[in-house]
Order: C-alpha cells, then structure tokens, then sequence
C-alpha cells in the first residue's frame, strides 16, 4: 500500500521551492505561479483519467463553475449582481478592504462546495457513460456549461463580469495570488498522497483495472467514482475562484470554461508525466509549463502547432509518460515488483513429447 | 431434502430468438457442494450470470436464503454474500496480490466514510493468511498481472474467500491449470467448504474432479435440466452420457 503521507523531507523541499521561487525569481511569480495551478489541475485529472481510468474532457466545467459562483457570492454579498453586471450600469462600485477580504474568502469556500456538489449531481449522468463515451458525454457537460453561462444576463452572458480589484500594490498583488495558488497545490498533494493510501485508492484502482469484477465483489462502484469525481472538482473550483481573482475579468468562453486551452493540458500534463502516478502529474506539469512558456515567447502564432506536435509525439512514441517509463525501467526504485519468469514455471511436457531443448 | 439456500423455479432466459435456459429448476443446498454440468454451450454460464444478477431473466424465480433476488443488480447480490468467479480469470492486474485481497473485503457493512479508512492490520493479517492457504504468500507483493493464468486464479480464489461469502459460485475452477496443481485446488475448495462453511455451486467440465468433490450433480444440456442426482447416478445416467456423445 502507498504511504500514507509525505516524507518530512518531501514537505521541506516542496515548501522550500514554494518559497523560495518567487523570491529568487521576482520576474517570473506569475508564470511560476501558473505553474503550481497547472499542478492542481494535472494532479486532479489524475484522480479519474489516471487512478480510476475515467478519461474525463469535462473537468473544466468545475474550474468555471468555481470562478462563477465566488464571483457572484463576492459580488452579491454587498451589492445586486444584476446591477453589478449589467452593460448599463454607470454607478461607480468600490469594494472596501474587509469587503474584498471577506468576500473572497467566502466565495472560494462557497465555490469548492458549489463545485463539488455540480459534480455529485451530474455524476448521476455521466457515471452511465464508460470508455470514449464517458470522454464525450463530459466535453458535452463542458461545452454546454459555457455556452448556458455565456447567455444568461444575470452573470454578464458573454461580455464577463469584471471582478473586484484586489485593494493592494501590483507586487503585492502578484504575490498574495502567487502563495494562495501555491498552498492550493501544496493541500491538493498532501490531501491526494493520504486520499491514495486509504481504502478510496484502492477502489478506484480496481475500477481502472477491471471495473465489472469490481461490481462482482460487491464494491460500491458508483460511490467511489461519484466521490473521486466531487473531489476533483472541489479543487478546481477553489482553482477557479482564485484564478478568476487573479486575472481580474471573467468570461464564460476565453478563460471559465476554456475547453480548448486548459482543458487538454490537464490532459496533456498527466500524459507527458505518466498517468495514474503519484509524481508524474506534478513533472508533467512542469516540464509542460516550461515548454509553453518558452513556445509562447519566441515562437509566438505557431504555439498551437508546437502543441499539437506535442501531442502527436507524446501519444504516438511515450505513451507511459516520464514518470510511467523510469517506472517501468527501475521498478524496483519504485517499490514494485514483478514476479521474474522462472523456469519451472513453464508448464511441464507431457507424455512423450520431447522437451523444448533436447536434452536433459 | 436438506435445507436450500439457493432457489431457482422454471427459469427462462432468451436472447434473441435462442433459448439459453427453458424452465430450469435447482436448489442448492446449505453447506454442501453443487454441481453443475453439461456440454459446451448447454447455458451453464448463462444460468450463473442469470443467478448473480447479470442480465434479467424472463421468467421464474431465484430466491436466496429465502429471499428472492432476481431483480436485484449485481453489486446488491454480491453483498448480500453470494459471489462468483469469472471462467476466465478477472483480477486487478496492476495492483499487487495483497492490495488485491484488501479491496476484496466484504463491503456489505461499508458506509459511506469507510471510504477513506486506512489500513488496517487484521484486514493485512487475513489477507496473508488466506494468500499462504493459497499458496501466493512469498508472492504477495508482486503485481497480480504478472503471476502465470493457474496462480491468478488461485488468487481470484482467494479475493473470493477475502469476501466471505455465503454461496460461492465458482465457473470452472479448474480451467487451464496445471494438471499437478489442480488436486492442490480441489483439496482447497474441499477446505474451504468445510472450514470455512462455505456453500459451493461449481460447474466444472473435468468428470474426475467434480465427482470427487460435489455431493449432488445437475446436468444440463440444450438449455435444459437433463437429469439431476448424486454423483453415481449421473455417471449411470443414459441421458447424461448421450448428451456427452452427441445424441442428442
């Protein structure tokens, strides 16, 4: 069984680096910052497509939904939203500090649960789906969210709503979105590193391995993949909520639900660092980030095709992932082992026939 | 008659326009080993799928320890205790042999926060006892899919006892093991049985085995029960035999 929780070293190094990167690297906080956010969503697609074998293109709905519905509870604990949103509003509306503050942190509670319980509702429906039919009965959740949001007048349809602005200097700013997206991560691996090891990892590796004997065991199927379902959603609507903040101004199509963007480099991320590992989300993801933020700087109108060829790589030649194929070389590095084929393993010959390679 | 534990009255499964099983009847009774044969195509497996609740049946009734299961779905089967093994083998083949046995627990007392227990040393402690009857202990932390065909199905053997089981439906065990191996298996079912008082439904196509350990044997043939009796009786029986030979 997987250990319960981290190594002491392991929470020392992922603090330090926590720490440590924005102030070595004043100019990148925002970058990095996006890096531990792409952490969040890497590790918690992993949850499904990875342990429990659920290729979900939907997850993005969560992180919108989150993003929504801490816009409208920061918003509409102080003012109407409808009046806040609307394109002819000419009031001036200013939030004070204890209304920024506590509107905030409401809404990232309010969206975590909100998230969480969309999910449980529309596991009742997806959760008939299995295989390629799972994968787009999710992306018909995902596409269908932003097209509903970005017609419905109340919240802004497609012209977004334009969220409070954080009452602070910009480098402030930048490094209050920096540590909250950092702490996000930080819970979101400690809270999967113990999630994984209890009964629940279990469970939702049988289901990855064989979901029908799983049924014939008696297991609770639906439960489990209800709940892994609920609480990968429930980190991403936290995401949503704080990535929403940080950018400022939300939209239904560009930046709650981007399904073209966001939405395939969870997926992207776990298959570049190896599905349904512990550590191959989080490398995914860094080595991902790296590489867009180098493609998006110096070679930028081609970024899309430098993806696509990612893609067509990744999914063509290293199928395992980067933490998949060291796996797979030293597994015992790894803790697992694989039972070596030994010779009187072989099924003995029988009768007269003679044995394989002649003499005895 | 002894006391029966499982029911079946005239059940009728189709599929299409072919009739897989017309009006079978079978009682298996409490702690005692069944079996079940007939030539290939005879509609034994069908009848268990039909027993665990894996498609409906058109007609009659299954009752279980007296209650009557047939609309039941399969995870509410299995947790009222009575399970089955596939005839090709189904195990969780990238988890090790002992993470296998620990999420074959009987989940039928699960609640909801059981969901997230931790692991725990008597659940370890059966597992490796019940891997060691087996004979899968120095193996248990290997992966299950990298054990040979005869070794996954002694673990998917295992998995089953791990779930403690009322009734165990076992579809022919003895399958593609090892010929040397398999008195290993039948002595272990004979334990199991008697040890841990579990009731056994076995279809099973090696005559020698089945005779040996089943004290009642159904025949089925062309969808139909043929003849039913103690070992002896069907090894006697003209009708069992011509179905064997194709006379029918």
């Amino acid at each position: 069984m997987n250990r319960t929780s981290f190594h002491p070293l392991t929470i020392g190094l992922l603090l330090l680096t926590g720490i440590a990167a924005p102030l070595l690297f004043p100019a990148y906080t925002n970058q990095i910052a996006i890096l531990w956010l792409m952490i969040v969503f890497a590790s918690t697609w992993d949850i499904l497509g990875g342990q429990m074998g659920y290729n979900s293109l939907g997850n993005i709905v969560f992180f919108g939904a989150g993003m929504y519905t801490s816009a409208v509870v920061q918003i509409g604990l102080f003012y109407d939203v409808g009046m806040y949103t609307s394109g002819a509003r000419t009031t001036h509306i200013v939030f004070t500090n204890a209304q920024y503050f506590t509107g905030f942190a409401l809404g990232i509670i309010a969206a975590g649960i909100a998230a969480a319980l969309l999910a449980w509702a529309t596991s009742w429906i997806v959760f008939g789906l299995r295989g390629p039919y799972f994968a787009i009965g999710t992306l018909g959740v995902a596409v269908a969210a932003a097209e509903l949001i970005a017609s419905w007048e109340w919240v802004g349809a497609a012209a977004g709503i334009s969220m409070p602005v954080f009452p602070g200097a910009p480098d402030t700013q930048k490094l209050f979105f920096y540590f909250l997206l950092f702490g996000l991560a930080f819970v979101v691996l400690v809270c999967l590193r113990s999630l994984y090891s209890t009964n629940f990892g279990l469970a939702i590796n049988a289901i990855r391995d064989d979901e029908e004997k799983a049924e014939a065991m008696g297991l609770h199927t639906r439960r489990y993949k209800r709940t892994a379902w609920s609480i990968s959603a429930f980190f991403l609507g936290i995401a949503g909520a704080i990535f929403g903040n940080m950018t400022g101004f939300i939209d239904a199509r560009d930046i709650a639900f981007p399904t073209t963007t966001f939405n395939i480099f969870m997926i992207l991320m776990v298959l570049l660092g190896g599905k349904g590992t512990f550590w191959g989300p989080v490398v995914g993801a860094v080595v991902f980030q790296v590489i867009k933020e180098v493609t998006w700087t110096y070679f930028l109108g081609w970024q899309f095709v430098a993806l696509g060829l990612l893609i067509v790589i990744i999914v063509v030649y290293f199928q395992q992932g980067i933490v998949g194929w060291l796996m797979e070389k030293y597994p015992e590095r790894f803790g697992i082992r694989v039972a070596p084929k030994k010779e009187e393993e072989r099924p003995p010959a029988i009768g007269l026939a003679p044995h394989p390679e002649g003499a005895e | 008659m002894t006391d029966a534990i499982i029911e079946l009255t005239k059940v009728t499964k189709t599929f299409g326009g072919v009739i897989a099983n017309r009006d079978v009847s079978l009682t298996v009774s409490r702690g005692g080993i069944t079996g079940l044969i007939g030539p290939n195509g005879s509609g034994k497996t069908t009848l268990f799928n039909s027993i665990v609740g894996y498609h409906p049946i058109d007609s009659g009734s299954i009752r279980f320890d007296g209650q009557e299961i047939s609309q039941l779905r399969v995870q509410e089967i299995a947790r009222l205790g009575l399970l089955r093994t596939f005839q090709t083998t189904r195990i969780y083949g990238r988890m090790s042999c002992i993470q296998n046995m620990q999420i074959s627990i009987p989940h039928r007392k699960a609640r909801f926060w059981d969901m997230f227990a931790y692991e725990r040393a008597d659940v370890v402690q059966r597992a490796e006892h019940l891997l060691a009857f087996v004979g899968l202990y120095e193996k248990r932390y290997l992966r299950a899919g990298s054990l040979s065909f005869g070794q996954q199905k002694l673990l998917e053997f295992a998995m089953a006892l791990m779930n403690e089981p009322t009734v165990l439906l076992l579809d022919e065990p003895t399958a593609g093991i090892n010929p040397t191996l398999i008195n290993g298996l039948v002595d272990r079912l004979k334990r199991a049985n008697q040890e841990f008082g579990i009731t056994m439904l076995i279809i099973e196509h090696n005559m020698r085995v089945i005779m040996n350990i089943a004290s009642r044997i159904y025949c089925l043939a062309h969808g139909e029960m043929l003849a039913t009796g103690e070992p002896a009786e069907i090894q006697r029986d003209q009708n069992v035999i011509d179905a064997y030979l194709g006379a029918h």
